[in-house]
């Protein structure tokens, strides 16, 4: 139990500090929020500086093209990036977050070398084609075929919700190779070149007015066999290394931004005199009571993840994850409903920042798996109860 | 940073359990809740402080040239979330402070009950009393068991004694002596925490005013003596204690507010192990119970009432001993409140699970249930927190 920083560490916090206050004020303005094109560009030349600075992948392992830091100082990164109020992850959340590592994890030394360090160097988006029409929850039921030809799959079928496929070099693709096996035991792992032929991206708008996702068509897409991560018909293991990456440890620097975002509540309601409503004021201070619970619970989460890396594990996050993931996509929906309460009729008004992030915040209780679904990992996986039927 | 409990640590938290096992065990809670038994609870309850007392609880954190274990408080929280899960009676975490920071003679070795009164500053909208009172309706609990009351005011602490003691001239020449509360017992909805309420006004069951200046707060109670020959030698010995202004005696050599965020974290971390268990209960429940020709814990509606008391258990116990680890008091207050919540919600969760069985006296539930009531009431009540943690945003 011990929560303590060592000096080495509080000395990359004070490198770190003195970099962002020379390298923020030469940031270009930010791009218009709908206009996915330039917001890549945008969030890749903020990957492009960290890069540059020595900051890209730093708690990544060093053979996967990391710095090899200590989760504490990774952990120092989130909360000093959002404190100095620079750029969050954006286009490149699939890439940094849980496509690259689940290569890192789980691809081979030429894969490694091929597709992390254009991630890393902020080069190359990707983007994650599991979700399919009739295969939501229920991913292993996916039907998008791919076919052994030689060297190459040969990919028919179609992905949706799509998160920024508009603006994606390439995606994590979740596929059947085997129609006839069990269900779970059919399914491969490719990285998908968004520029094949036979891709067709048609952008779906979401409630809050963005293009952020889209349905992807595969008319007979040539992969080649080297693309596979993990052996053929392995995919679902792999899929379950992504998602424990996904729900784990992905939102982890979204729970910094969601504590100034609740100080910047209070000041506001301070300044408008809703603080004077106690109702308001006692929902304010649970929230901090939550937000400072999950930063918390994420130390919790990086110790365990860091202690197995040690022990020769894999660092993927345990199962677990799932429990941060359903308590955090709630807070953050309580949170903007309270920033709307602070707003007042300002609450309507698209203009508002915590407007536009109160519409967001709907999704988080549906992607990356549904709070009911989570429920029930934590139910079977986790607490060990009978599988339901 | 290393979150994780240390291997010292989880050896700890085993033989706590151990001992629990031995000491209040599942028998021994029933047979303690059991209303149709004969019941002597002051010695009851004297009997059991001497074992924990022996076992070192009290004495955890005191300074082992003092006879101490010398521990911290993370190791203190992992004892009392322990005591939590097994849900051991008795005014725990006042005995432990008043035996770590050596304010009660006895105390350290369980041979004095020690029991506390939170007269800290009002949360808003409430009255504040005047300066050195405790509010008025303020719960005391086990307090006819007790040797001596701690009383962790706005900014002090003050210790009063149940007993005739040297206290009584001081008391009778002080001019506030009408300051001095009477109490009144309360039927405590907890079988196994009897509770009075603190009153500066005569009501039934209470003594007057006048009569409170003869003797302060024991000549409310029907006290006993027990055990504290220790604590007299100790008081009159006290010359750097200071004595005076109206309620009982002023230690100055504790910081009222660190008190009261040591007793919040580990009053946290009892509701935090009720919580774990009120989970495994149900958890247990679900795999045996068969409706429908199925275990009802393959009913998606109660795995999700389980996930949803894990949710709950785990976020608590992070907080917990995040707050046991900084000593913040922020993280306290977050402490407190999540596990106060996850304490009575995965108790509810919990009945629910059980079903009939549930709201039977005979099944578990209902005593956490009524603890975890009970524990959200003392030291850092939600109002108080949620408001200073709103502050705390500004
Ligand atoms: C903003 C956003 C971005 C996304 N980005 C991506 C992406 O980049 N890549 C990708 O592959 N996918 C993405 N998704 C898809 C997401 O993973 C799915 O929406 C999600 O898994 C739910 O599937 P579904 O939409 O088909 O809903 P359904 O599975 O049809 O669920 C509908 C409702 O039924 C409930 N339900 C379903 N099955 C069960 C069950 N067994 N028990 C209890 N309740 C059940 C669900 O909880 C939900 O309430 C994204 C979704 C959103 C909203």
């Amino acid at each position: 139990m011990d929560l303590t920083r060592t000096p080495e560490e509080e000395d990359f916090r004070a490198r770190l500090r003195t970099w962002l206050a020379r390298e923020l004020p030469t940031l270009p303005p930010r791009p218009d929020p709908l206009d996915w094109p330039a917001r890549r560009a945008y969030d890749m030349d903020w990957q492009h500086r960290l890069h540059r600075a020595g900051y890209a992948g730093l708690h990544w392992p060093r053979d996967a093209g990391g710095q090899g830091a200590t989760p504490t100082q990774h952990l120092i990164f989130l909360e000093e990036t959002e404190a100095a109020g620079a750029p969050y992850v954006g286009a490149g959340f699939v890439g940094l977050l849980h496509a690259g590592p689940t290569i890192a994890a789980e691809g081979t030394p030429e894969q490694r070398a091929r597709w992390l360090p254009p991630i890393l160097r902020g080069d190359q988006v990707w983007c994650q084609g599991f979700s399919e029409p009739d295969a939501g929850s229920d991913l292993a039921s996916l039907r998008t075929r791919a076919v052994r030809d030689g060297d190459h799959y040969v990919v028919t079928g179609s992905k949706i919700w799509t998160s920024h496929a508009e603006v994606a070099d390439w995606c994590e693709l979740l596929v059947r190779t085997d129609p006839d096996a069990p269900r779970h035991r059919g399914l491969t792992w490719l990285a998908l070149p968004m520029d094949a032929p036979g891709v067709t991206v048609r952008p779906l708008r979401t409630l809050a007015g963005s293009t952020e996702f889209a349905e992807v068509f595969l008319d007979e897409v040539r992969v080649p066999v080297t693309h596979r991560v993990g052996d053929e018909n392995d995919g679902w293991r792999v899929t379950m290394v992504t998602l424990s990456f996904e729900r784990g440890t992905a939102f982890v620097g979204e729970v910094v931004a969601c504590r100034r975002t609740l100080r910047l509540l209070a000041q506001h309601a301070r300044k408008t005199g809703r603080w004077d409503d106690a109702v308001l004021r006692r929902r304010l201070g649970r929230l901090n009571a939550e937000f400072t619970a999950l930063w918390r619970l994420i130390q919790w989460n990086v110790s365990e993840a860091a202690h197995g890396l040690r022990n020769g594990g894999t660092g993927v996050p345990a199962e677990n994850g799932s429990l941060f993931k359903l308590r955090y996509s709630h807070a953050r929906q309580e949170l903007y409903e309270v920033a709307a309460a602070a707003l007042g009729p300002d609450a309507l008004d698209l203009t508002q920042e915590w407007t536009r992030e109160r519409l967001s915040s709907l999704s988080y209780t549906i992607a990356a798996g549904t709070s009911q679904i989570q429920h029930t990992i934590l139910a079977e996986r986790v607490l060990g109860l009978p599988k339901g039927r | 940073m290393d979150f994780r409990l240390t291997d010292d640590q989880e050896a700890l938290r085993r033989g706590m359990r151990q001992l629990l096992d031995r000491r209040f065990g599942p028998t021994a809670l029933h047979q303690a809740a059991d209303p149709l038994a004969h019941h002597a609870p002051s010695e009851d309850l004297a009997r059991l402080w001497r074992q924990l007392g022996e076992a070192g609880l009290f004495s955890l954190r005191a300074d082992e040239s003092a006879g101490g274990v010398g521990l911290g408080l993370p190791e203190a929280v992992l004892v009392f979330e322990e005591a939590g899960r097994a849900l051991l009676p008795g005014p725990l975490v006042a005995t432990h402070l008043a035996g770590g920071w050596g304010l009660v003679p006895g105390a350290a070795e369980g041979r004095a009950v020690v029991t506390a009164m939170d007269a800290g500053p009002p949360s808003s909208g409430l009255t504040s009393p005047p300066a050195g009172a405790v509010p008025d309706n303020t719960l005391v609990e086990h307090l006819e068991a007790a040797d001596a009351v701690l009383v962790v005011g706005d900014g002090e602490v003050r210790l009063l004694e149940t007993t005739g003691s040297d206290l009584d001239e001081t008391v009778k020449d002080s001019e506030q002596a009408d300051n001095l509360p009477a109490a009144a017992p309360v039927r405590s909805v907890d079988p196994l925490s009897p509770l009075h309420r603190v009153t500066d006004r005569p009501s039934p069951g209470s003594r007057t005013a006048a009569e409170n200046r003869q003797g302060g707060l024991r000549n409310g109670l029907q006290g006993r003596r027990r055990g504290v020959e220790g604590m007299r030698k100790g008081l009159e010995e006290g010359a750097a204690r200071e004595v005076g202004e109206g309620l009982g005696e002023r230690l100055p050599t504790v910081d009222a507010d660190v008190l009261r965020r040591e007793a919040g974290v580990l009053t946290a971390a009892q509701q935090l192990g009720s919580a774990h268990r009120t989970l495994e209960l149900a958890v247990g429940y679900a795999r045996e119970r068969e409706q429908f020709g199925r275990p009802i814990g393959t009913f998606q509606a109660v795995q999700h009432l389980c996930a949803g008391m894990l949710v709950r258990a785990e976020t608590a116990r992070s907080a917990v001993y995040a707050a046991a680890a900084t000593r913040e008091d922020e993280e306290m207050c977050a402490a407190k409140l999540l596990a106060d919540e996850a304490a009575t919600s995965n108790a509810r969760d919990c009945l629910q699970v059980f079903g009939g069985m549930g709201f039977t006296w005979e099944a578990e539930v209902h005593l956490h249930l009524k603890r975890a009531w009970l524990r959200a009431e003392q030291w850092v009540t939600s109002v108080a927190a949620e408001e200073k943690l709103a502050t705390a945003l500004l």
